[in-house]
């Protein structure tokens, strides 16, 4: 190593591969090939040889259409509905004389139809689309021809260009990095927008290209870059750099990836590598996994049905016509010869009787096309757009402290929340807040910090709240106190209150020395990068995790002041105890050693000012304690002891330990790191973990960190609402067991009552087993003891079934690992779903994502997941419902979520109210909407049965296509986003109403098809009625005839009536929107009348001044309206009202009470309130007396 | 139905949270809150039952008052199509119907049987006769008829759509049917007064056929339909062919003939003298004339009045019922559900 350990060593020897450029060479053979064809020349973007290329530019477009496609590709998705399709057919086939009326009235609304959904799609794409021109005109620097950098914009970037980027700006393509601002060629990378993850990465520029940091220098650098061809994989790259001539390999680490961020680094010089759509974040970027509803999908199957009932209709129509078409002429005979058999076209030719009858049939499928709703997806969709936008609205789900709404990311998930019958929640960020707070410590079997923590306080609370015991006052004092006494501002991540500790006092405990250690390890071990500010300069950190931050603010809040990072040093203001003053420390840092999920530990090597090389490590429990060495033990008992006691109150704890390595141990480690540092084949990582697991030993134990994560506020309110509503909480969560159990006890999803069943692989048998290595054998030991477990708990469930215990099962994630198998799976759900609540402790992502798959598929209900991180991501995605929370841990989650909300306890109100609403709403909606359809359509098979089949539709055209748009359809609309069976506040105070939509009870096929049925009946009410009433006598004083167009008018003016009179009898809740539109609807079908009717003669044909003199001053007209309309809701209103009275759904039950009044809604919450003042009253009273 | 004191109440609360809201902004939060007051109906008992009960009160009296109507109407119904067919062609009436040459004289005795007041309707009634077939419906060109021939474009008039290379006027397979039997009216020595104007719908007079078109190659066909016409008087004028096509909704339907303007008193035999031209014997139809007075109500006919009373009467049963099982069964209290 050049320059000794001094500040002139390139730290980032030590992570390039510089020194292994063999291992290289398999992998960068491939280079030129297949996959390994690109070839970038550098700075030289106009190449003829580049030109030739062709290399796509950075133009970047997300949208799904451009200006050119848009029309036929969104036409082509509009049609690959179904129900769209048959139209479009209908229309088509409408031109021929077949259709049984006019062209225009099909096409008009399915024109309108096909419009309005366009116009939506349009709008969406023009949004991401000013996205797109926002990023593809952003500023970027590009070394010129002229030597100089000048600014351009993204789009114009070229693969070649070489750019010049600044700090907090986002890289505009893929680059590879030739050199910084730092003299070494480093730079920190924040790639949140790829990974969710907020820590800031170290990026490294090749030796040779690393000194280019002169703009100068540029001017003759050429180089040729040979790598990969553009692909997906954001954590490979494989290349070579021709430059200087010769070939330098290129990884991932010169790599900066395009939408990611370039932090605490100046600048940086850099060539184009991928642009645009070539870049790996676009490569990567994939349309979510589409989401459809239970309730859609069901829909679909009822289309089907119409679409069967249809055809046999049709069928039906075409026989008949068929038969009375051939009689016509009999025996040479014309039969009915007004109709002109005998001079005829094949339509209804009685010698081609059954060619006739087949045109027939398509000519019923038009005619009875009203079965099928045309207007039904639009509404549908247009409903689900404004009740997102409710949602959004909603006061009560928005976060002031962040500013922050609900967003429902996409609308097709509305009604699926309220059918949630499984939430799967992550626990940090989630139920807690993710904001570390460093609280306790025990330091050489000392403990140390007297706060007390949330879950301290639920216990406690829970001991209370218990009439017969005495309260433990000791216990309630810290709660008052603790904001109030400690005299120093709250710092955000501490909470550290022990005058022992604080203010140097530490000095005076009996093991200072041991203190000391312990909060240098705090404040070195860690990858964290202090921030100074520079006028007050008070120094804030960026740190990987926020446990991490808790520990750095820790160390500095208690004298140990991390202030500064290079790349081979990390110093500190230390307190010097004995002169009393701040003194400069700074150590050399040779290694990092770095946390994963799968060594939970990490160590840094460092040298400090006496020469002494130090290993200093953190890390939890399970691996520290078998890492110490056998003098390092010595406060072990009561260290154990502490850490169980802060595990049991719900603290995040970490063992901290550290040694001091001799330099010749050093040196024969580091042979063996370097090389398995720097290798890159897929055995790294275990190499990695070879060689640390090598120098992590021999550990003496210096004390146990306790952080606490906290409770988000309301979360354990809301998880008892929720599982009150019937929904089962399982929490799936990396953290250990005891963590888990405690947070599950604070937020009430583990109660006193409950028994607890714990599946886990922590047994002396297997450990034992692990001692002796044998992989083969843990595995099959394991199996068993799972499935025995698995089967124990199942015994159990069976033999307490009558019995009101409720169970809560633990699980580990090892455990997890085989109960996930084949073989077990089914067995280990079937014990889950018997279990009242169910904590995965320990879990990976892929756990997570595989238990939400299981529950779902295994089930078959719906699952709904929360989470905020990235590792939450395939958890969301396989859930039928992901919901991000808009937390801290960066946008991943939400932006893979289908709703996000600001805290978990908005999920109530989430679920509990707009999940019920909209659930029910679309249910209603959908209901009627094949009510209204049918009543319609099947007024029209009637009439057609009277008129010999012939295709003759009962109603002019118009009135037939502005049925399902203009007379029907805007109550629907507003029934599917205004309607509300109880309000808000009922529904969050009867959380037991939510299981309506668990059981899908309001869509179950007895009620749709019961609908259909009323559509049925209430068709033949109004065409029997009417007709018997109408028949042949004069309807008027006068001794006018009902003719063909009265009988047609009088009909639908009781279609019209009765569909919206049906609504208004359905909806529960009438604001003057609903009447606006209910009565506005009827009275525009008047309207229209007159309008239609007074058109001149060549508009209006055959509906000419029907209603203003034919109809209007007929009294018998209007009577035949009331009787039928009124004759058509009876049926329903009398088994509504049975049904209300006598076989009540528990949404009637509420709302009769409501309506009676012993649900008066303010004083059923006034005594809570009430209650808490008391207590609270009572409480310092109390104290007073103490 | 009932407004409840719940949607007071939360907007009271609503308002404390929301302290200072003018008007409009306090209608926007309670729009986009969703807590807009609101009416929610509950089907309580005491409303079910007041609602059957309100129905049957309602439906009886406008029942009873539709029959009443009904019944002040007198009518006078007389199937002639096979008593006015000779007994020689009893068997074979379509062959009797389609022989030009025999006279279709046929004079039919009506006694009133109760005294019917002026004016009196004459309709023709027809069975079995589909008016509303689609071919019939659509064979006819509006707007020939109220332009004529400068009108060319009769193809939605086939098969009746031209003759001899000029379009027919008018065209079209429904005017082509046009009925044509005649009737007169005697009583005792003297001609009963009838009153063949104003059959037809006004608008359809005034608007629909024209005052300039005339019937000038009508019925010249090879196979001759119904009626012919006047080639001197325009359509406009022709109300028997505008009646005509004013198209029936179902198979069996009447048709305005005229009104006789003088009183019928009882007793009286009014004798129909007619021409029985109209072929209802190829698809086995019938005809049959009727005379007949009209209430407010329009012409007699129980069925509404007998549905309005019963509806009303089954309501107030089904009240009745429910009565019954809310008074037996009190026990059902719904705090018990939950």
């Amino acid at each position: 190593m050049r320059g000794g350990m001094g500040k002139g060593i390139h730290f980032s020897k030590l992570y390039t591969f510089s020194c292994f450029r063999s291992k290289f060479e398999d992998e960068h053979g491939q280079l030129g090939q297949r996959g390994y064809s690109r070839i970038v020349f550098c700075n030289d973007p106009d190449n003829p040889e580049a030109v030739q290329l062709k290399y796509r530019g950075n133009y970047v477009s997300t949208t799904k259409y451009t200006a050119l496609n848009f029309i036929p590709k969104s036409l082509f998705e509009q049609f690959r509905r179904v129900a769209n399709l048959y139209f479009l057919v209908v229309a088509c086939v409408s031109f021929s004389p077949l259709a049984p009326y006019t062209a225009v009235s099909v096409l008009a609304p399915l024109l309108m139809v096909i419009g309005a959904t366009m116009a939506k799609e349009g709008v969406e794409d023009w949004r991401r689309r000013k996205q797109d021109i926002e990023a593809n005109n952003r500023k970027v620097e590009v070394y010129g021809k002229n030597h100089v950098f000048n600014e351009t914009r993204w789009k114009n970037l070229r693969v070649g260009d070489l750019v010049k980027i600044y700090k907090d700006e986002y890289f505009p393509a893929d680059l590879l990095l030739l050199s910084s601002s730092y003299e070494d060629g480093i730079c920190y990378v924040e790639t949140m927008n790829l990974d969710g993850e907020t820590n800031l990465k170290l990026k490294h520029a090749l030796d040779e290209t690393a000194s280019l940091r002169d703009v100068r220098s540029f001017q003759n650098f050429k180089s040729t870059i040979k790598c990969e061809d553009p692909n997906e994989h954001l954590y490979s790259f494989v290349g070579t750099l021709y430059y200087g001539g010769q070939h330098h390999p290129l990884s991932l680490q010169q790599i900066l990836l395009r939408d990611s961020k370039l932090r605490n680094t100046d600048y940086i010089y850099g060539v184009v590598v991928f642009t645009g759509h070539d870049t790996k974040v676009m490569q990567n970027a994939t349309d979510p996994p589409s989401k459809r509803s239970r309730i859609e999908r069901r829909m679909d199957k009822i289309i089907y049905i119409l679409f069967s009932t249809l055809i046999l209709i049709s069928l039906t129509g075409s026989m008949f016509f068929g038969v009375d078409t051939k009689n016509d002429i009999r025996g040479g005979e014309l039969k009915r010869w007004y109709l002109r058999p005998d001079k005829t076209t094949v339509f209804f030719d009685p010698k081609r009787a059954s060619l006739a009858a087949f045109f027939h049939f398509l000519t019923g499928l038009m005619l009875y096309g009203y079965l099928i709703p045309i207007s039904l997806y639009v509404s549908i969709e247009v409903v689900k757009v404004l009740q997102s936008i409710f949602i959004n609205q909603d006061r009560d789900m928005y976060y002031e402290e962040t500013d922050k709404p609900a967003r429902a990311r996409t609308s097709d998930l509305n009604e699926e929340l309220g059918q949630v019958d499984t939430i799967l929640s992550d626990k940090t960020g989630t139920l807690t807040c993710n904001s570390m707070e460093f609280v306790k410590c025990s330091i050489a079997g000392v403990a140390y910090g007297r706060g007390m923590t949330e879950v301290e306080r639920a216990l406690a609370k829970r001991k209370r709240s218990r009439p017969h015991e005495v309260t433990d006052s000791s216990s309630d004092l810290p709660e008052c106190n603790d904001h109030v006494v400690d005299s120093g501002k709250p710092v955000k991540g501490f909470n550290f209150r022990d005058e022992r500790v604080t203010n140097g006092n530490w000095v005076n405990e009996p093991h200072s020395d041991l203190i000391q250690k312990f909060f240098r390890v705090l404040a070195i071990c860690h990858t964290a990068i202090p921030d100074v500010r520079k006028e007050s300069g008070e120094i804030s950190y960026e740190a990987e995790s926020p446990d991490e931050a808790a520990f750095v603010i820790a160390a500095r809040e208690l004298g140990f002041e991390f202030f500064e990072r290079t790349q081979t040093s990390i110093s500190l203001h230390e307190l010097d105890h004995e002169s009393g003053r701040k003194v400069n420390r700074s150590y050399t840092l040779l290694h990092v050693l770095e946390f994963s999920s799968a060594r939970k530990r990490m160590s840094v090597i460092v040298k400090n000012a006496e020469n002494q090389l130090l290993l200093l490590c953190k890390g939890a429990d399970s691996v520290m304690f078998e890492r110490l060495s056998k003098d390092g033990r010595l406060f072990l008992a009561k260290t154990m002891d502490h850490l169980n006691k802060y595990a049991e109150a719900g603290l995040r704890t970490l063992v901290v330990a550290y040694r001091e390595l001799s330099e010749q141990e050093y040196k024969s480690w580091e042979e063996e790191f370097l090389p398995a540092k720097t290798s890159v084949s897929a055995a790294r990582d275990a190499l990695i973990d070879a060689a640390c697991d090598k120098i992590e030993r021999d550990l003496i134990l210096l004390g146990v960190t306790a952080v606490e994560d906290k409770l988000q506020k309301g979360v354990p309110e809301c998880i008892d609402k929720l599982s009150k509503a019937g929904i089962k909480i399982w929490v799936l969560t990396g953290d250990k067991m005891e963590t888990a159990i405690n947070i599950g006890h604070a937020c009430s999803l583990l109660t006193k009552g409950m028994k607890q069943i714990v599946i886990t692989l922590d047994s002396p048998d297997i450990s034992d087993l692990e001692k002796q290595g044998d992989k083969e054998a843990i595995q099959k030991a394991s199996r068993e003891s799972i499935a025995k477990q698995i089967g124990e708990a199942k015994a159990q469930i069976i033999a307490r079934k009558e019995s009101s215990v409720t169970f809560g099962l633990i699980i580990d994630g090892m455990s997890l690992d085989f109960a996930l198998t084949k073989s077990l799976e089914s067995s280990f759900l079937e014990v889950a779903v018997n279990c009242a609540s169910v904590i995965c402790c320990r879990s990976s992502p892929k756990q997570k994502a595989r238990v939400t798959k299981l529950v779902k598929v295994g089930t078959g209900k719906t699952t709904l997941a929360i989470g905020d991180g990235a590792n939450d991501v395939g958890m969301l995605q396989e859930a039928d419902i992901g919901v991000g929370i808009s937390g801290v841990e960066g946008m991943q989650a939400v932006m893979s979520s289908d709703f996000a909300i600001a805290q978990f306890r908005f999920l109530e109100r989430l679920l509990l109210v707009h999940g019920h609403w909209c659930y029910r709403r679309i249910t209603m909606m959908i209901c009627y909407f094949f009510y209204k359809n049918i009543t319609f359509g099947f007024t029209l098979f009637w009439f057609e049965a009277h008129a010999s089949f012939s295709g003759q539709p009962a109603y002019n055209d118009w009135y037939m296509s502005f049925y399902n748009v203009f007379f029907t359809s805007l109550p629907v609309i507003a029934l599917g986003v205004f309607d509300q069976d109880v309000s808000a506040r009922l529904c969050l105070k009867h959380p037991l109403l939510y299981q309506e939509g668990v059981q899908n009870i309001l869509f179950t096929w007895h009620r749709i098809l019961s609908w259909m049925l009323n559509g049925v009946i209430s068709s033949m009410i109004i065409f029997f009625f009417i007709t018997n009433s109408i028949v042949n006598q004069a309807f008027r004083r006068d001794g006018h005839l009902v003719d063909y167009e009265v009988l047609g008018v009088t009909m639908y003016t009781c279609v019209v009536w009765a569909v919206n009179c049906q609504m208004a009898l359905s909806i529960n809740y009438f604001t003057w929107i609903q009447h606006f539109f209910i009565w506005g609807s009827i009275a525009f079908w008047y309207t229209f009348l007159v309008i239609y009717g007074a058109l001149p003669l060549k508009v209006s044909t055959t509906a000419y001044q029907v209603f203003v003199e034919a109809c209007a001053p007929s009294p018998f007209y209007w009577l035949a309206t009331l009787l039928v309309v009124v004759s058509t809701l009876l049926p329903y209103f009398a088994y509504r009202s049975f049904q209300t009275r006598f076989k009540p759904m528990y949404h009637d039950i509420i709302q009769r009470r409501r309506s009676e009044g012993s649900e008066a809604e303010v004083s059923a919450e006034l005594p809570v309130r009430v209650k808490e003042k008391i207590d609270h009253l009572k409480e310092r009273l109390k104290h007073r007396e103490s | 139905m009932d407004v409840d004191g719940e949607s007071t109440s939360a907007v009271a609360t609503e308002a404390r949270l929301i302290p200072v809201l003018s008007g409009r902004s306090k209608a926007m939060y309670q729009f986009t809150q969703q807590s807009l007051p609101a009416c929610k109906p509950v089907l309580t008992p005491a409303w079910v039952i007041t609602t059957f009960f309100l129905v049957g009160a309602l439906f009886i009296p406008i029942g009873l008052v539709s029959l009443h109507a009904s019944h002040s109407v007198v009518e006078i119904v007389d199937r002639y199509d096979s008593e006015c067919v000779p007994d020689l062609f009893k068997s074979n009436k379509v062959e009797y119907i389609k022989d030009m040459s025999i006279h279709k004289n046929c004079s039919r005795h009506l006694k009133v049987h109760k005294h019917m007041k002026a004016p009196i309707f004459i309709y023709y009634q027809l069975d079995n006769y589909y008016q509303n077939h689609r071919r019939y419906v659509k064979s006819r060109s509006d707007r020939q008829l109220l332009h004529g021939l400068q009108h060319n474009d009769t193809s939605s008039c086939t098969p009746e759509e031209s003759s001899n290379g000029l379009p027919i006027v008018p065209c079209g397979l429904i005017a082509w049917s046009l009925f044509n039997d005649t009737y007169s009216f005697s009583r005792g020595t003297h001609k009963l007064r009838v009153n063949r104007k104003n059959i037809a719908w006004k608008s359809d007079r005034n608007h629909k056929f024209g005052k300039q078109v005339y019937p000038f190659n009508f019925q010249n066909g090879t196979l001759i339909g119904g009626g012919k016409l006047d080639p001197n008087i325009p359509l406009s004028d022709q109300e028997d062919l505008i009646v005509w096509m004013r198209t029936a909704a179902l198979p069996s339907f009447r048709k305005l003939y005229g009104r006789i303007e003088d009183d019928l008193n009882v007793d009286d035999v009014v004798v129909v003298n007619l021409l029985n031209n109209y072929n209802t014997y190829s698809f086995g139809g019938t005809k049959e004339l009727v005379l007949s007075t009209s209430s407010w109500l329009g012409g007699r006919n129980n069925f509404l009045g007998m549905a309005y009373t019963s509806v009303g009467f089954s309501s107030i049963l089904v009240a009745f019922i429910f009565l019954l099982l809310h008074v037996r069964n009190p026990s059902l209290n719904i705090r018990a559900v939950c």
